[in-house]
């Protein structure tokens, strides 16, 4: 941290409040909605679920519904949704990368930089039910690629074992919100990379290669790989894209959880807790090594 | 120099082909209701169609209850840790980031299971529901508008804005709303834009509460049996998500951060 | 033919002269400064010699190569930068070796030159920290020693203490006059701190709006200043309309009062003839052999080591530096009060 940040600090740190900070319940007043919302909402909810997860039928403590995410079913499920939740975030992730260091580093018009982050606004909040439809159009069986493939390229996709409604249609779809997510969240990053940090390195005689593997590639690895992560969780948690595209024949984690509310086939609500459960602590997980990236390099970059 | 730019050209135009290849698509499906002939008789039928109005009617009311609560919930809340309560920020960070870490299918599943019991009993009535809804929805929205009025708020140094305002004679709804959320306008509109897009054909919690009245679950209905009309539905769908996300950058002024990560996927 | 030399080095951005006609001969060891306001052009040159800026015309040559066009990593030329642009994810001493991790030195050689070089900015300890654990004015030491580290033939030094508190600044700059003077090493340092530039240097170039506008040592900058503009840029001046100018005989008449000037000193004079005054020249008494003025004092502003008198000498405003004793008994607005200066110390401009 450099001497002029700590003064700074320090001077707002020394800076007379505006009356006491500690004026008892009167302070609390204003905070208690949000924490009465959130405690009756979010927290409430999912210690529900929580509990219920270790309760049979009866109420009685048990370990079993924990045990039903072994049946290979539920571990396909599993594997299934992490394979898609991989794939999107890694594809989507280069993808995203490399658009955004169009824009940022390598240098393109302004406006080009403008018009894409407008667009990556847009395309990553494009999802569920419509991004479904216009998928369909696209890839389905009689959609408009699918057909220029057939009559161009004499491509059967079809044929080839493609299938809109499993594991790389969905892949696909989840792309279309995946990759622009990625240039919103990795543009800050990139723009934290320093001019005079390639100077600096041209300056000490190294090759633009070195500058790329010793500077630019290690300072941008925590924010790529915690902005991954934020992708991974994003497709691990999908529903709606999914359950519109297959119409719920797909066997996802989150479509398992879906028809276990709905308490139609293989009705369990043990099992659909606990499943639930299982996503929660997957989602924990990854949000706690984002974190522990997004530190890393935030106090690399603090200045 | 060059060379770099040739392949910075080409990521683009391999993302924008991504992009544009499935509207490019869906649209020209949505134009071939009638055969033979491009005719906009999807979108006819469509508009036509009185649960059109009367869905997107609803989710709009949902979505405006759920800026208005959200609004109120967070700005007090963040504006409140910056002055008097620094010590809650971590927790109240935590706290708005846990959507993140319960996706919506999980929150849903566990609302429904809370409050269709005692002592709640929410989900008897439609009055319920739709309070259910947006409550669901003030938790979707939560990261995002916390983080944009938190922003917002750093950017105006607080504390010097109200001990300015107190010097001067103003009393606490005075600064509120005369000081602080006049100076946050950018911030809040942002979000509320943010939520508008989240909101308004969001399936996921909407199909378990509520069903087809509302928007997102109505396009889903209209798909199973309707293809061309579906088609059209997500080219409209896709032009309110482009204003919404529009009016975004007309307060940001370019400078969007329009990450919704909890969305409705 | 000089180490260092620009020779009609000018740079043009869009339609914006950034640098015009810019000629600069430089010895082996020698420290130069480029002193100027923000915008005159003094970084733009300092990138042109390390190379992140082509010139549009002119040729620029080091030790008798013509290094014009030749790419920044081939040049052999350190630069520290304001902003210190230390690589955040490398150690201290992975920093200070990566100039000669390029070079391909071997690794017990680089060992060395790590040591050597953290020892010259007194920072051994921190050898294994990260530059966020360091302060500002630590970080800007490494920042020179890994500009060092690579045996730079020209070290190139971009406002490098801009950033610090007043404290360090003072303390840094001593630093870097001692490492450069046991080095030996040709220096470019680019300020806009007046007292740095004649601190350090061995000559300075004032530049203004692209222009150099003099160069000098540091005692003929401030002393003679060639034009209006580091006459006002360096230090503080009186400058004063005057009539009845006599050229031959040097004299004038300021406020009603005849005065006598450096007649040997003529710069740029304009149409309407001023006179040009240090504040610091002026006294408060009579003395032999000098110009003598009446005036009312207006404003007394104690500093410190000196005091400003604000002196009304009817109608034309004059400031005036005492030093300060501890005895010195001030004068206070309203008195009336009899002032003199040196006749030489005074010129047309």
């Amino acid at each position: 941290m450099s001497s002029k940040q700590t003064f700074i600090q320090n001077n707002k740190r020394d800076a007379p409040r505006a009356r006491p900070s500690s004026s008892g319940w009167r302070n609390w007043i204003v905070v208690a909605p949000f924490f009465l919302f959130t405690l009756l909402f979010i927290v409430l909810p999912s210690f529900s679920l929580l509990t219920r997860a270790f309760l049979d039928n009866n109420g009685k403590f048990t370990l079993l519904n924990f045990a039903g995410l072994f049946e290979p079913s539920i571990l396909s499920a599993y594997w299934v949704t992490i394979r898609i939740s991989l794939a999107t975030a890694v594809g989507g992730g280069l993808l995203g990368f490399l658009m955004a260091y169009a824009v940022t580093v390598g240098n393109l018009p302004r406006a080009v930089r403008t018009g894409l982050m407008t667009f990556s606004g847009v395309a990553s909040n494009f999802a569920g039910v419509p991004l479904a439809f216009a998928f369909i159009a696209t890839l389905g069986r009689t959609g408009l690629v699918t057909l220029l493939l057939k009559s161009v390229l004499k491509i059967n996709l079809y044929d080839q074992g493609f299938n809109l409604y499993s594991f790389w249609g969905l892949t696909l779809t989840y792309m279309f919100f995946q990759f622009p997510l990625m240039i919103l969240v990795i543009t800050p990053a990139l723009d934290g990379l320093k001019k005079e940090w390639r100077e600096a390195s041209e300056n000490l005689g190294a090759s633009h290669s070195m500058y790329l593997r010793k500077v630019a590639l290690p300072i941008l690895l925590p924010s790529i790989l915690g902005s991954m992560i934020l992708l991974f969780g994003n497709s691990f948690g999908a529903y709606a894209t999914a359950y519109s595209l297959t119409g719920g024949f797909i066997n996802l984690v989150t479509i398992v959880i879906g028809s276990q509310i709905k308490g139609d086939i293989l009705y369990n609500p043990g099992l659909g807790y606990a499943l639930a459960i299982g996503m929660v602590v997957v989602m924990s997980v990854m949000m706690a090594i984002y974190y522990f990236l997004r530190r890393k390099s935030e106090r690399w970059l603090r200045q | 120099m060059k060379r770099r730019s040739i392949w910075s050209w080409l990521w683009i135009v391999i993302g924008m082909l991504y992009f544009i290849l499935p509207l490019y698509s869906t649209f020209d499906f949505s134009l071939r209701a009638k055969k033979g002939v491009l005719s906009f008789l999807a979108y006819q039928r469509v508009f036509e169609d009185p649960n059109f109005w009367s869905t997107i009617k609803f989710s709009l009311v949902i979505a405006i209850f759920t800026i208005i609560v959200s609004i109120l919930l967070v700005v007090p809340t963040a504006y409140w840790i910056r002055l008097r309560l620094p010590k809650l920020r971590v927790l109240v960070e935590f706290i708005s980031m846990l959507p993140f870490v319960v996706p919506a299918i999980v929150l849903v599943f566990g609302l429904i299971r809370v409050f269709s019991g005692a002592p709640f009993f929410l989900t008897n009535t439609y009055f319920g529901t739709y309070v259910l809804l947006v409550a669901g929805y003030v938790v979707l929205a939560l990261p995002f508008v916390f983080r944009s009025v938190d922003t917002g708020l750093a950017a105006i140094d607080v504390q010097s804005l109200t001990e300015a305002a107190q010097s001067l004679g103003a009393n606490w709804p005075t600064i509120i709303f005369k000081v602080i959320f006049p100076n946050l306008r950018v911030a809040i509109m942002s979000s509320a834009f943010l939520t508008l897009a989240t909101v308004i054909g969001e399936y996921t919690i909407a199909s378990f509460l509520v069903g087809i009245k509302s928007f997102g679950p109505y396009m889903s209905l209209i798909g199973q049996n309707k293809t061309y009309e579906s088609s059209s539905l997500a080219i409209i769908s896709f032009m309110i998500t482009w204003a919404f996300m529009g009016m975004i950058q007309l307060f940001n002024r370019g400078k969007a951060d329009t990450s919704a990560l909890a969305g409705a996927r | 033919m000089a180490y260092l030399s620009l020779s009609n080095v000018s740079k043009v951005f869009g339609t914006t002269t950034a640098v015009e006609d810019f000629n600069l001969e430089v010895e082996k060891g020698e420290f130069v400064s480029f002193l100027g306001p923000s915008g005159c052009g003094k970084t733009t040159t300092l990138r042109m010699i390390g190379g992140f800026e082509m010139p549009t015309t002119g040729v620029i040559t080091l030790d008798t190569e013509d290094i014009t066009y030749q790419s920044p990593n081939q040049r052999n030329v350190g630069m520290v930068f304001q902003s210190y642009a230390l690589f955040p994810n490398m150690t201290i001493g992975q920093n200070i070796s990566f100039g000669l991790q390029a070079r391909k030195t071997p690794e017990k050689e680089i060992k060395k030159k790590v040591d050597e070089m953290l020892g010259l900015v007194h920072l051994e300890k921190h050898i294994h920290k990260y530059p966020y654990q360091l302060s500002g004015g630590q970080q800007q030491r490494i920042a020179l020693a890994r500009a060092l580290a690579i045996n730079p033939r020209v070290l190139l030094l971009d406002e490098p203490l801009s950033a610090l508190d007043a404290k360090i600044r003072v303390e840094l700059r001593l630093e870097i006059r001692r490492i450069q003077q046991t080095m030996g090493i040709t220096t470019i340092y680019v300020t806009h701190d007046q007292e740095e530039a004649l601190m350090l240097s061995d000559r300075v170039v004032v530049m203004s709006q692209g222009r150099m506008e003099q160069i000098g040592t540091p005692a003929e900058i401030y002393n003679y200043p060639s034009t209006e503009f580091v006459a006002q840029f360096v230090g503080q001046l009186n400058i004063l309309p005057v009539t009845q100018v006599n050229k031959k005989d040097g004299t004038c008449v300021l406020a009603g009062q005849q005065v006598k000037f450096d007649q040997s000193f003529e710069r740029s004079i304009s149409e309407t003839p001023r006179l040009a005054i240090r504040p610091e020249e002026i006294q408060i008494g009579i003395g032999e052999g000098r110009n003598t003025l009446k005036g009312r004092v207006e404003t007394v502003m104690f500093l410190g080591a000196v005091v400003r008198l604000r002196v009304d000498l009817g109608g034309v405003m004059l400031s005036a530096d005492l030093f300060n004793e501890r005895n010195i008994t001030l004068p206070r607005a309203g008195d009336e009060v009899v002032i003199s200066f040196p006749e030489h110390s005074c010129w047309l401009i």
